[in-house]
């Protein structure tokens, strides 16, 4: 490996060059007795209900601040397992490699989905690596699949909204996706914005244990937080309010997205998770997020106030009220 | 944050709502000619706020939406030249043609790529000195001041293979041509604030002298608007008719010289074809005959087939404001930002993308 500066295709045929990039490389990374034990398929043992998910990274650029793909794959499942209630317990991970990506490069996205596996408490248990030519894909391309065990009683889903219940935020929203945005320099804009990429099984852990009458948890990714509350409130059948002023959206991001015209509120976010709980358990849950790391910045975002035609509604600045859809397309910066 | 919030400020608001209620006594319709307005408008509720009375009305101030089906259809056409880098701002992507639409053109393996700026348009062209790069240029008085800058640049710099199509539009002679027709009553002019700040308020002027209707440049915040809206109606109850502007913070009066200048040096005024007005003496802009050999429409032989809008389609009605979305039979049924039938649905700054979004 010391000696390779890039990937080949070679590295992806399964001979010689494929063996050492899996024996320097990848299995010391993530070693742990299921993936050593090297089989063409993980044996794990799983007692009781499983949550079982699965997710693509194409992330460009793959280096971000705040975060990388290697990162973005293993909190992106992690995420998706919690927020269903589930402890994340084994992950896999599939990459396909661009012939020609730095081998520092792929050294860094590995050493960066290991850190990320030993902070959410998973053990990547199996994978693969094809390598394909020149221009096939963008750099890396990343799919993980996770399982994770979800605790008796746990009865957490996008269909459990209900008329009085508070929607909590565990902090700023809009980091991520203008982080990209930014990096990708298309804009020539210069910010200080990180990716809130993270793992949320610890904060979801502690909110799960402040209340038992969590109904519906969510993280707020492609599509941003417009998107996800419409998907709950359609999922529900509910009317979801939201007040404007109490979105947390930190001062350089709101900067950001007024320059370019485009809404935080639809801009992905990797490291939140939207909270559905009767407004009696509000507080000791908003108490529980602001006690981990995680969750700092939580607050109360809005309500859902009625069982009725689905429908997010947004309480503008000024005091007016408004529809608050789902993003369609794709947001694009203002030219004028 | 400053500068916007307090452009945002709940009091101040309540102030000019209060102000605005006490001077609202007639029906009084105004329209507003900017689709940044537009959206400004839906996206904080300023309609939902203001008295019965004051009916805001949206005019033809989104350029995409304006651009006529045939002058699509060319650009079209233009795309799928062999050898041809389409170089556009995102909002053209989608907007439906006669037959077929950029973007899906695109995934039928046309070489179109969206740029920020027209100087990346021109980068492109400098780089790929074998392929012919076209920029599409659809715009108002705001956007048509840096293309005229990359087009001097191009010529300046003998990039032969750097042309631009031209679709550019004035705002005052559309202005004109709504009171002319005398479709629906106007009662005054939220003028557009970016437009403003290169040609300042002299255009207005003429058409407050002329047909007697109150102008006044305005912000987009929403205090921005509802002050432009307070002193609208001062006018009309002072019986007064002048251009003014709100949008004091940006816009001169004699607007900006030096962008003024590069515009009359690069293009004049032509007649231009506008979707829902039709033809338009001398509101668009046309490359000078120095320019030519940049002139998209001139270099490339371009035929199409007769061009038609969507049946049904109130695209024109709408952006003259003689009808409202919800008036169209297409509207949120059939056609969607996902599936647009007419361009005011595809644009972020469609009349009828903002109703979509916001005011179902």
């Amino acid at each position: 490996m010391k000696n390779d500066k890039r990937i080949l295709l070679a590295h992806g045929s399964g001979g010689k060059l494929t063996h050492r990039l899996l024996t320097e490389l990848v299995f010391p990374s993530f070693s742990n007795p299921i993936l050593d034990a090297a089989e063409d398929a993980a044996i794990c043992r799983l007692p009781g209900k499983v949550a079982f998910t699965t997710d693509s990274f194409v992330v460009q650029p793959i280096f971000f601040p705040g975060g990388d793909i290697g990162k973005l794959s293993v909190c992106g499942t992690v995420n998706d397992l919690a927020v269903m209630g589930a402890t994340p317990r084994f992950l896999t991970a599939a990459c396909i490699v661009e012939e020609g990506l730095e081998i520092t490069a792929l050294e860094k996205i590995i050493a960066s989905m290991a850190r990320a596996a030993v902070d959410a408490g998973v053990a990547i248990v199996g994978g693969d690596l094809k390598v394909v030519e020149k221009n096939a894909c963008d750099r890396i391309f990343i799919t993980t699949t996770g399982i994770g065990i979800i605790p008796q009683k746990i009865k957490i889903s996008a269909a459990n909204a209900r008329p009085g219940d508070v929607i909590l935020v565990n902090g700023f929203i809009g980091e991520h996706g203008c982080a990209v945005m930014a990096s990708r320099q298309d804009y020539g804009l210069k910010t200080s914005i990180t990716s809130d990429c993270a793992s949320l099984n610890g904060l979801i852990s502690a909110i799960l244990a402040a209340s038992k009458d969590v109904h519906v948890m969510r993280d707020p990714t492609r599509g941003g937080v417009a998107t996800t509350l419409n998907e709950i409130a359609s999922a529900s059948g509910v009317e979801i309010l939201v007040e404007e002023k109490s979105l947390p959206v930190p001062e350089a991001v709101r900067g950001f997205c007024e320059l370019l015209g485009i809404d935080p509120l639809y801009i992905a976010n990797e490291g939140k998770v939207l909270v559905f709980a009767p407004e009696k358990d509000g507080p000791e849950i908003l108490r529980a997020m602001k006690r981990h790391p995680l969750g700092k910045h939580a607050c109360a975002i809005g309500r859902v106030i009625a069982k009725a035609d689905p429908q997010v509604l947004l309480q503008t600045c000024i005091g007016s009220t408004r529809i608050l859809d789902m993003l369609t397309g794709e947001q694009l910066p203002r030219i004028c | 944050m400053k500068y916007i919030d307090e452009f945002r400020d709940r009091t101040i608001v309540k102030g000019l709502m209060a102000e605005i209620g006490a001077l609202a006594k007639l029906k009084t319709n105004l329209m507003e000619v900017c689709g940044t307005h537009t959206m400004a408008i839906f996206r904080s509720g300023i309609k939902q706020l203001l008295p019965a009375k004051i009916n805001l009305i949206s005019g033809p101030g989104c350029p995409v939406c304006v651009t006529a089906q045939a002058d699509i259809d060319r650009m079209l056409t233009l795309a799928k030249l062999p050898g041809v880098i389409i170089t556009t701002f995102g909002d053209m992507l989608k907007v439906p043609g006669t037959q077929s639409s950029l973007e899906k053109e695109r995934a039928a393996g046309c070489d179109i790529r969206v740029v920020y700026s027209p100087l990346d348009a021109l980068e492109i062209a400098r780089q790929e000195r074998s392929r012919e790069v076209i920029f599409l240029a659809v715009g108002f008085e705001t956007t048509a001041p840096a293309i005229a800058s990359v087009t001097s640049d191009a010529r300046a710099g003998r990039i032969k293979n750097f042309s631009v199509y031209c679709c550019h539009k004035l705002i005052p002679p559309a202005m004109a041509a709504l009171l002319e027709a005398k479709e629906i009553r106007i009662h005054g002019f939220i003028c557009p604030g970016h437009v403003s700040t290169i040609i300042g308020t002299r255009p207005y002027a003429l058409i407050a002298e002329e047909f007697r209707i109150p102008c006044v440049v305005s912000g987009f915040e929403p205090t921005d608007i509802l002050e432009s809206i307070r002193m609208l109606l001062q006018q009309i109850r002072q019986k007064r008719a002048d251009a003014e502007i709100q949008y004091r913070r940006a816009v001169r009066p004699e607007g900006n010289l030096s962008a003024q200048q590069a515009l009359s040096d690069v293009f004049m005024p032509s007649d231009a074809d506008w979707r829902g007005l039709g033809v338009i003496p001398k509101s668009g802009l046309k490359l000078r005959e120095q320019y030519q050999a940049h002139d998209a429409e001139i270099k490339f032989d371009i035929k199409v087939e007769e061009s038609f809008e969507a049946k049904q389609c109130l695209c024109g009605q709408v952006l003259r404001g003689v009808k409202n979305p919800s008036q169209c039979r297409l509207f949120a049924t059939v056609c969607t930002p996902e599936q647009p039938y007419g361009p005011c649905m595809v644009s972020t700054e469609g009349t009828c993308a903002a109703w979509y979004k916001y005011h179902r």
